[in-house]
């Protein structure tokens, strides 16, 4: 297929939606998703992000109860099963709502999906997408490439290939074990982000720190994601 | 708002069940069966669904469709390995497999529209009213061809079909209505043709569905048929016949071997009894539900690697399972529950009937639809990935698997020729890496304006529904225009099909109804026949021989009209014997209210 490009994000900002007047009623809504006076379910502005959508405030540390119970209840406000004798219009709002708000959900609950995002609001940039292998693991996984490509070639059922397996098999355990360590750092970049949010300094250090904080959330989700990547290969390639 | 009913259109099995004052009930027809056989006939006086359809399959097999399910959304070479299988005769029209029955051919999706007219006209007579609107249910593993197609054989019924829910949540639905249950619960569903596991999570009225798989095409059928093959065996070794040049025989195996297996359920062996063609006697085996595990062990085996990916997707293990609940005949065999209760740990529900709990589930989301039940809701996921076909053959997924519905992705289309007027998209559903491993839904165009290259910018909105029907909508982002799109389906009807078959389906309902007054007056002369006939029997004695005589004369000029083509004569000769009939009917209740009274005080009478 031709002329065909990635763009699943960038377009939040560009499509700026009026949300202040009732589509129906006319008359000013708010802050909810059902106008005041004729009860019409609004529908739910593109600029609005999913912390917001949720009533959450842009913190990394979400309480996965509260956020299920949000989503059930707004589930309910929404879904088109709800709207089957609304008009045209309205079953248009619950539909798209609806899908909204699973998506908003889905990012929300997965803490590495939800730092990406957060990324992309902050720091209004699609994530990185890592090439080659981070600095502290180059030799490593250079080694790694030349085991498989052996192992590839290898006739499975030889001494030499089930060496060459178990050597890959520990390979395996080293680099899910650096994952984690890379998801305990991005934890404790998560408490210092949401601490530096509480408190709310608008001095230049506070500014230098979160941008500090972003660029590192930034380095890890992406080596995160190039190792993660790596793990997969090589267990589809053992398996 | 009218009353919507819900409808479980099986394999080998449709009901049609509606909600009585928050209690779902299923609507049984003549001799209290709610189950109507999903089978279509073509016999000399047109078409004809359920129980007396059944009947021609060992009678007329050529001209007798059943599984048609299988078909649905198919391309001909998608069953190419089953066709031997199948004693009439499929063919494929623009990408869609055609049933030739007599004359004429016929979609799956008409097929299927016969039986739900079949339902839609049961549930009017029960409940005394038009039916317009239903809900339908697909196995959760259906794709998006395979869900259109029953949608559209909804519209070809005269159905509005207000939702598509899959077969596991609509239980899951039945079963949470009664039981108030909270947990997660996986639900097991072995039909006639196709298998769903389904992992939900109940909470507060929330049935959300964690996970989902599948496999559209393993049954009950194919157990069947391994019985049936060993019979063929068995019989061409005794008696050197080869079976499958008798289709009729085929059939009578087929429907054989499948009393055979669900007698063994219960029996730990039975008896086999087939009449053999050419005067070869009858062909007596044993079956012992030793050998009926060995043979289905294999296929039972393959319904546990979907079980373990449906956990696997919903991040759990089968330790997590609070409760599970089995759905769909096949699951009444001991093999299938032993093999689930090993996999899950805990002992599985069955308290509602597996074969009724998809259809009662689907009139629970039809009255939710309708605004009775506001309490539950069931939110779903789509079963399969969705994506583009990319540069090089490769699928770029947009909508991943086991994502909640409704669910939407955006993409951006510009263009890399100057003056591009058009970009062609091809929509894939599947798990697969490269485009053609997985199913191909659909083509369209996207309009560009002739622009320098890289300057058209389209936005293309993947929308899948309530329904996990696929909606595409494009807006060129620079004048905010948005542009309907003709979605050409690779495996399904297009609209204008889809139109032309609701016409003719006006066109040939009017045979079809007379068909059916037809089969209808017979069965009914039928059965006064034979009741008439133990009257004179048990009262004859009560009445004159003269009366006696002038019965037996008007029921044999009844029995007459019944081999006869007019269902009016059939019904004025019924109303003629039932009036003959009266002298005996009153003398003989006459005697049972003496007889009764003997014996008995005055004081106790009055």
């Amino acid at each position: 297929m031709d002329g065909h490009t990635h763009h699943h994000t960038s377009d939040r900002r560009e499509l700026q939606m009026a949300r202040s007047m009732c589509w129906h009623c006319q008359s000013e809504v708010s802050g909810e998703y059902f106008c005041d006076r004729c009860v019409k379910v609004q529908p739910v502005s593109k600029e609005l992000d999913y912390f917001t959508c949720f009533g959450f405030p842009r913190r990394l540390s979400i309480d996965q109860q509260k956020l299920e119970t949000k989503f059930y209840e707004l589930s309910r406000a929404f879904h088109p099963d709800f709207y089957q004798n609304k008009s045209d219009a309205e079953q248009t709002i619950s539909l798209g709502n609806s899908a909204m708000l699973n998506t908003a959900y889905r990012t929300l609950r997965d803490p590495i999906q939800r730092a990406e995002y957060l990324l992309d609001l902050e720091a209004g940039s699609v994530k990185d997408i890592r090439t080659t292998p981070p600095a502290d693991l180059f030799e490593e996984i250079l080694e790694l490439q030349d085991t498989l490509d052996e192992f590839r070639a290898s006739d499975r059922t030889s001494d030499a290939a089930a060496a060459l397996r178990s050597q890959l098999q520990s390979e395996r355990t080293a680099l899910e074990g650096r994952q984690r360590d890379m998801e305990t750092q991005l934890q404790q970049l998560f408490g210092r982000w949401d601490g530096l949010q509480d408190r709310g300094e608008a001095t230049d250090q506070a500014r230098a720190e979160r941008d500090r904080i972003l660029k590192d959330m930034r380095d890890i989700l992406s080596n995160r994601t190039y190792v993660k990547n790596i793990v997969n290969d090589l267990v589809a390639t053992i398996a | 708002m009218a009353r919507i009913v819900g409808i479980d259109l099986g394999t080998t099995n449709s009901l049609v069940a509606y909600m009585d004052k928050g209690t779902p009930r299923v609507i049984a027809g003549r001799h209290e069966r709610a189950m109507v056989p999903s089978v279509v006939a073509l016999t000399d006086n047109g078409l004809i669904v359920g129980d007396p359809a059944k009947e021609h399959l060992t009678r007329n097999p050529e001209r007798t469709v059943y599984s048609v399910k299988r078909f649905m959304g198919k391309g001909l070479a998608d069953v190419q390995n089953e066709l031997a299988y199948f004693p009439y005769t499929l063919t494929e029209k623009g990408g869609v497999i055609r049933i030739k029955l007599g004359e004429k051919t016929y979609s799956p999706p008409q097929i299927s529209a016969m039986i739900l007219k079949e339902l839609k006209l049961r549930a009017e007579a029960f409940l005394g009213e038009s039916i317009t609107k239903a809900v339908i249910t697909v196995p959760a593993y259906f794709n998006d061809s395979q869900r259109q197609a029953t949608k559209d054989a909804g519209m070809i019924a005269g159905l509005e079909v207000l939702r598509i829910i899959n077969e596991p949540t609509a239980a899951s639905l039945a079963y949470g209505l009664q039981e108030k249950t909270q947990g997660t619960i996986a639900v097991y569903d072995l039909g006639g043709g196709t298998f769903d596991i389904s992992i939900l999570k109940l909470k507060n009225g929330i049935f959300e569905v964690l996970a989902t798989n599948g496999d559209t095409h393993l049954g009950g059928d194919d157990f069947d048929q391994l019985i049936a093959d060993i019979f063929v065996t068995d019989i061409r070794q005794q008696y050197g016949l080869d079976l499958k040049a008798f289709p009729d025989h085929m059939q009578g195996i087929r429907l054989e071997a499948e009393r055979a297996k669900i007698r063994l359920s219960d029996e730990l062996k039975t008896t086999v009894n087939l009449e053999l063609p050419d005067g070869k006697g009858l062909f007596t085996r044993e079956l012992t539900r030793e050998q009926l595990e060995s043979l289905c062990n294999a296929l039972v085996e393959r319904t546990l690697g979907p079980c373990r990916l449906a956990l696997k997707d919903a991040g759990l293990t089968a330790a997590d399972i609070d409760e599970v609940v089995l759905v769909g005949g096949s699951t009444r065999m001991p093999l299938v529950r032993q093999r689930v209760q090993a996999l899950f740990g805990t002992q599985p529900h069955c308290e509602l009937n597996p074969d009724e709990v998809v259809a009662l589930g689907a009139a629970v989301q039809a009255d939710i639809l309708s605004g009775g039940t506001t309490d539950m809701l069931l939110l779903d996921v789509t079963p399969l990935s969705l994506g583009i076909e990319t540069m090089g053959g490769v699928m770029s997924s947009l909508i991943r698997r086991n994502t909640t519905i409704p669910a939407s992705a955006k993409e951006m289309f510009t263009t890399y020729v100057d003056g591009q007027t058009g970009v062609d998209i091809h929509i894939l559903q599947g798990e697969r890496e490269l485009a053609k491993d997985n199913r191909s839904l659909a083509r369209f165009r996207l309009k560009v304006p002739p622009l320098p290259a890289g300057v058209p910018r389209i936005e293309v909105t993947f929308l899948i529904d309530a329904n996990g029907i696929l909606n595409v909508m494009a807006k060129d982002m620079r004048t905010g225009e948005t542009q309907s799109i003709e979605v050409k389906p690779s495996y399904g009807l297009s609209d204008q099909e889809v139109e032309r078959m609701i016409e003719d389906s006006f066109k040939f309902a009017a045979d079809d109804v007379s068909a059916r007054k037809l089969i209808e007056a017979r069965l009914d002369a039928g059965a006064l026949i034979i009741t008439t006939e133990k009257s004179l029997t048990d009262g004859g004695q009560l009445i004159s021989a003269d009366e006696v005589t002038a019965i037996r004369q008007v029921l044999s000029v009844l029995a007459a009209a019944k081999d006869g083509n007019d269902p009016r004569t059939i019904r004025a000769r019924m109303a003629d014997l039932e009036q003959a009939a009266k002298s005996l009917t009153v003398a003989m209740l006459d005697d049972s209210l003496k007889r009764g009274l003997q014996g008995k005080k005055v004081s106790e009478v009055t």
